[in-house]
């Protein structure tokens, strides 16, 4: 046979049984001892990055404290940097910052929520098919491109039925916004809401449920932490939101609750101050930092509660 | 037979049934605004570019007049930036992957990375544009330059890059990792020749979704100072750059209607390269989603 | 039949749990040596413990001796790839790479160093027609191996298993997933490379144990309740949960 030949012949070199089974000739592997080492550099990466956000924030802003007092920054009611008298007071910010979040949530949390019930609860297959790709488009629309959109279509619209509404108002941004994360707010809660069981709903329906009643009573309960979270989510994206905002709800800080006046974020101020060329080591510079720092400690504690929803809540069912 | 239905409240039945459909027509009139809003969008941007969208913008540089204004310093600029970022990106990207997925230890260490790659991806983008400028640009010294602008890019998609490629490498059944540690192969021969081959279709899908985010963000750009007017090509990586969304929020500030029509053209070239990049994308993962 | 495999007192532990207990046994060179027993009775665990592919699982611990050919295979100088070369593994699914059949079979090879066209093409070939599958395959080594029927992917799993020249070829219940005609052929297979190969399967099939090997151990509960002569133990077990076990009372 051509096949033992064969094998006779791979074997042929014949080795003592000591050789044979002496694994102890340790290979000098150098990519074995090497590549951990730089992958874990690589790894390294992000939280250096992390570290390089909270370093930069802290060394720039403390600056900024020296000749601003924290008191007045954190309470004051007037914002203005670049005109003297200059003030440094950031709630004027801070309320048109949540003035956009609000707007922004009060349109993706509903329509968001109702569309990830639609389509984990109702839609056939093949709708939710074409349905969810194009939810993937529109979150994939750089925000630009949405700050062109609330500006030429929907700010002329909030116009025409609004009278006192001005070419930049915080509605049609906030709108706009919300448009932006009703895909985020849509997918993670059907994340939530198909990770519950087939037999809890069976169970349901099995005592006679319509769909609706399981939707509302079985599902959403079921995975509510995940669309608690989903929400969470939502409002850190839009507090941190800045091409929309810079675009369409204009740059004049101002504390009010009408959602047809001007206002300015927190996001819109620094890219107005980044563009006017501020020379490094001034108030206004530092005011950057100051106002940068303040949205990132929201959104990194409005994130960490995100996943601490979704953790803690995670193994009920 | 007809008894056991007999004592069931058939109005009480209708009523939820009313009810379940009333509620059925709001989801789908919910879910509906999603896809109007993107159609509305489109629309929008097609009847105010298609206009302007002639060989002219391609070729000429921005200008102080709208007629003959064009984009090519920035469109040249984006692609620049991509070829730089996108090497850098994935070389860190795919190996912090490979670190967290084949090498590290279940461990506080590792537990702690891993929980700050997904908080990084929920900073906003704009704190990476501070960064960028007080990390690259002053202290590094690199100045508004392409360089600059593609590191602060670099670390705003690398959470990105990570988490896909992570996946794409837990999707590479254990199975094949065992038949190669079984031949003998070392720990890096088993990821380099086994793990990763099968896991590069989906590592690269994740990539060009990466670089897809990235060719579209403006905010951090804007903060390390890409300028809005560059009338010249950058000859190399410390020169200044602008890029599209940049031109284009450029051109949206401008009060006269011929720059809006100029921008809406811009943003037709944004999304139609968006649109290359993702399909790009799909057909990746189609082609080989079989192999995983 | 002169033995190869000593494993004296040898313990394991997945954290808490112990798997293996006080497990002592010999198995002899070029000889087909089976381990049966109920699921779960630490059968696979100890074949996974003879070419180490326990060490990736987190938490395992184990304490005992385990010397192949003389060498403790546990001792820290003990080089693992060295170790899974020599001791090959074919696995209960067959999982071949998503490659070509010839470059599936020239893994280990390159691995190992080898470079040369011509080496590879031979081992291929060797290593094809020591499994059987030369014949079926030799026209389009080029091809995915996924194209190959299941009993087919398995055999070529022995052949990649083969190609890096082993001397003990470890059966993780190889035949489990394949049709009765494929199992026969893996089983005739088999039957070949004892004259070549210590082989060591783990199978829930006692018929198979039966027909095949030449020695077979009888696992319960992590421990080893008996090892002899196949026939022997099937014929004349000396304790009475073996015979329980192998009379079909229990498993």
């Amino acid at each position: 046979m051509p096949r033992q030949e064969a094998l006779t012949v791979r074997q042929s070199q014949t080795e003592s049984k000591q050789e044979l089974y002496n694994f102890k000739n340790k290979r000098v592997s150098v990519m074995n001892k090497l590549m951990p080492v730089l992958l874990f550099l690589c790894a390294s990466v992000s939280v250096l990055t992390t570290i390089g956000i909270v370093i930069t924030l802290i060394t720039e802003t403390y600056q900024f404290f020296q000749k601003i007092p924290i008191f007045d920054f954190l309470f004051g009611t007037k914002w203005s940097p670049l005109i003297p008298p200059k003030s440094f007071g950031v709630l004027p910010l801070l309320s048109g910052t949540l003035m956009i979040t609000f707007i922004a949530c009060l349109v993706a949390i509903p329509i968001g929520l109702a569309s990830a019930i639609y389509l984990s609860e109702y839609a056939p297959k093949k709708v939710r098919k074409v349905i969810k790709p194009i939810l993937e488009v529109l979150a994939g629309v750089p925000t630009i491109v949405y700050g062109y959109f609330a500006l030429s279509l929907i700010t002329p619209l909030i116009q025409k039925v609004f009278d006192s509404a001005g070419v930049f108002n915080a509605l049609s941004a906030g709108i706009v916004v919300g448009i932006m994360i009703i895909p985020m707010v849509c997918s993670l809660s059907e994340d939530a809401m198909s990770a519950v069981p087939r037999s809890l709903r069976d169970g349901a329906y099995a005592l006679g449920a319509t769909r609706l009643e399981v939707a509302l009573r079985i599902v959403v309960p079921a995975a509510f932490s995940g669309i608690v979270a989903s929400a969470v989510l939502a409002f850190s994206r839009a507090i941190g939101e800045t091409m929309i905002v810079t675009v369409a709800a204009g740059s004049t800080p101002n504390m009010t609750v009408n959602p047809l006046d001007s206002i300015q974020t927190m996001t819109a101020y620094i890219v107005q101050v980044s563009l006017g060329d501020t020379p490094h080591g001034t108030v206004e510079y530092g005011s950057i930092f100051a106002v940068g720092m303040t949205l990132f400690v929201i959104t990194f504690l409005l994130n960490i509660l995100a996943q601490f929803i979704a953790r803690k809540f995670r193994e009920e069912y | 037979m007809n008894n056991i239905f007999q004592d069931a409240n058939r109005q009480q039945i209708a009523g939820r049934r009313r009810m379940d459909w009333v509620l059925h027509i709001l989801f789908v009139v919910a879910t509906s605004i999603g896809v109007v809003a993107l159609c509305a969008l489109i629309i929008d941007i097609l009847v105010d570019g298609l206009a302007r969208l002639q060989p002219d913008l391609f070729t000429n540089f921005p200008s102080r007049k709208a007629d003959g204004s064009g984009m090519k310093s920035a469109l040249i600029g984006t692609i620049y930036m991509l070829l730089i970022m996108a090497p850098i990106s994935f070389i860190f990207g795919v190996g912090a992957a490979i670190y967290l997925e084949e090498y590290a230890k279940k461990g506080r260490l590792t537990r702690l990375i891993q929980l700050n790659i997904s908080t990084l991806a929920g900073v906003p983008s704009i704190v990476y544009g501070i960064l960028g400028l007080a990390l690259f640009v002053r202290l590094l010294a690199l100045d508004r330059s392409l360089i600059a602008g593609a590191l602060t890019m670099t670390l705003l998609v690398l959470p990105i890059i990570i988490v896909a490629a992570q996946e794409a490498i837990r999707a590479v059944p254990k199975s094949r990792r065992d038949a190669s540690f079984a031949l003998g192969a070392t720990k890096w021969q088993t990821v380099s020749r086994s793990v990763m081959p099968s896991a590069l279709p989906g590592v690269l899908t994740g990539v060009i979704l990466a670089m897809s985010r990235a060719i579209g963000e403006t905010a951090p750009l804007v903060m390390i100072g890409a300028l809005t007017y560059v009338a010249f090509l950058p000859k190399g990586i410390t020169d200044s750059f602008t890029v599209i969304p940049i031109q284009v929020y450029n051109w949206l500030s401008k009060p006269q209607l011929e720059f809006k029509e100029l921008a809406a053209s811009g943003i037709i070239v944004l999304l139609v390269l968006l649109l290359l990049m993702n399909f790009s994308a799909i057909l990746l993962r189609n082609k080989y989603q079989k192999n995983i | 039949m002169e033995a190869l495999i000593n494993i004296n007192k040898l313990n394991l532990f997945y954290g808490a749990f112990h798997a293996l207990k006080d497990v002592t046994l010999t198995i002899p060179e070029k000889a087909i040596t089976a381990f049966i027993g109920p699921s779960g009775c630490g059968k696979s665990t100890l074949l996974r413990t003879l070419n180490r592919m326990n060490d990736m699982i987190p938490g395992t611990r184990i304490e005992g001796g385990l010397s192949i050919g003389g060498t403790e295979i546990y001792s820290n100088e003990v080089d693992v790839e060295t170790l899974r070369k020599k001791v090959g593994m074919v696995f209960q699914q067959p999982n071949p790479f998503p490659k070509s059949i010839y470059d599936n079979i020239a893994y280990g090879p390159r691995l190992h160093g080898i470079t040369s066209k011509k080496e590879l093409d031979e081992i291929v070939e060797t290593s094809l027609k020591s499994a059987v599958l030369w014949d079926e395959v030799k026209d389009h080594l080029k091809r995915s191996a996924f194209g190959l029927s299941g009993g087919q992917q398995q055999r070529l799993c022995i052949a990649r298993a083969l190609a890096v020249n082993p001397n003990i070829l470890l059966m993780d219940e190889a035949t489990s997933a394949l049709d009765p005609i494929s199992t026969l052929k893996i089983e005739e297979l088999v039957q070949e490379l004892k004259d070549r190969y210590t082989i060591v399967m783990v199978t829930h099939n006692m018929h198979q144990a039966a027909r095949v090997s030449n020695q077979t151990v009888f696992f319960l509960n992590g421990e080893v309740i008996e090892y002899s002569d196949t026939e022997k133990l099937f014929s004349n077990p000396a304790d009475q949960r073996t015979e329980d076990y192998i009379s079909g009372r229990f498993g």
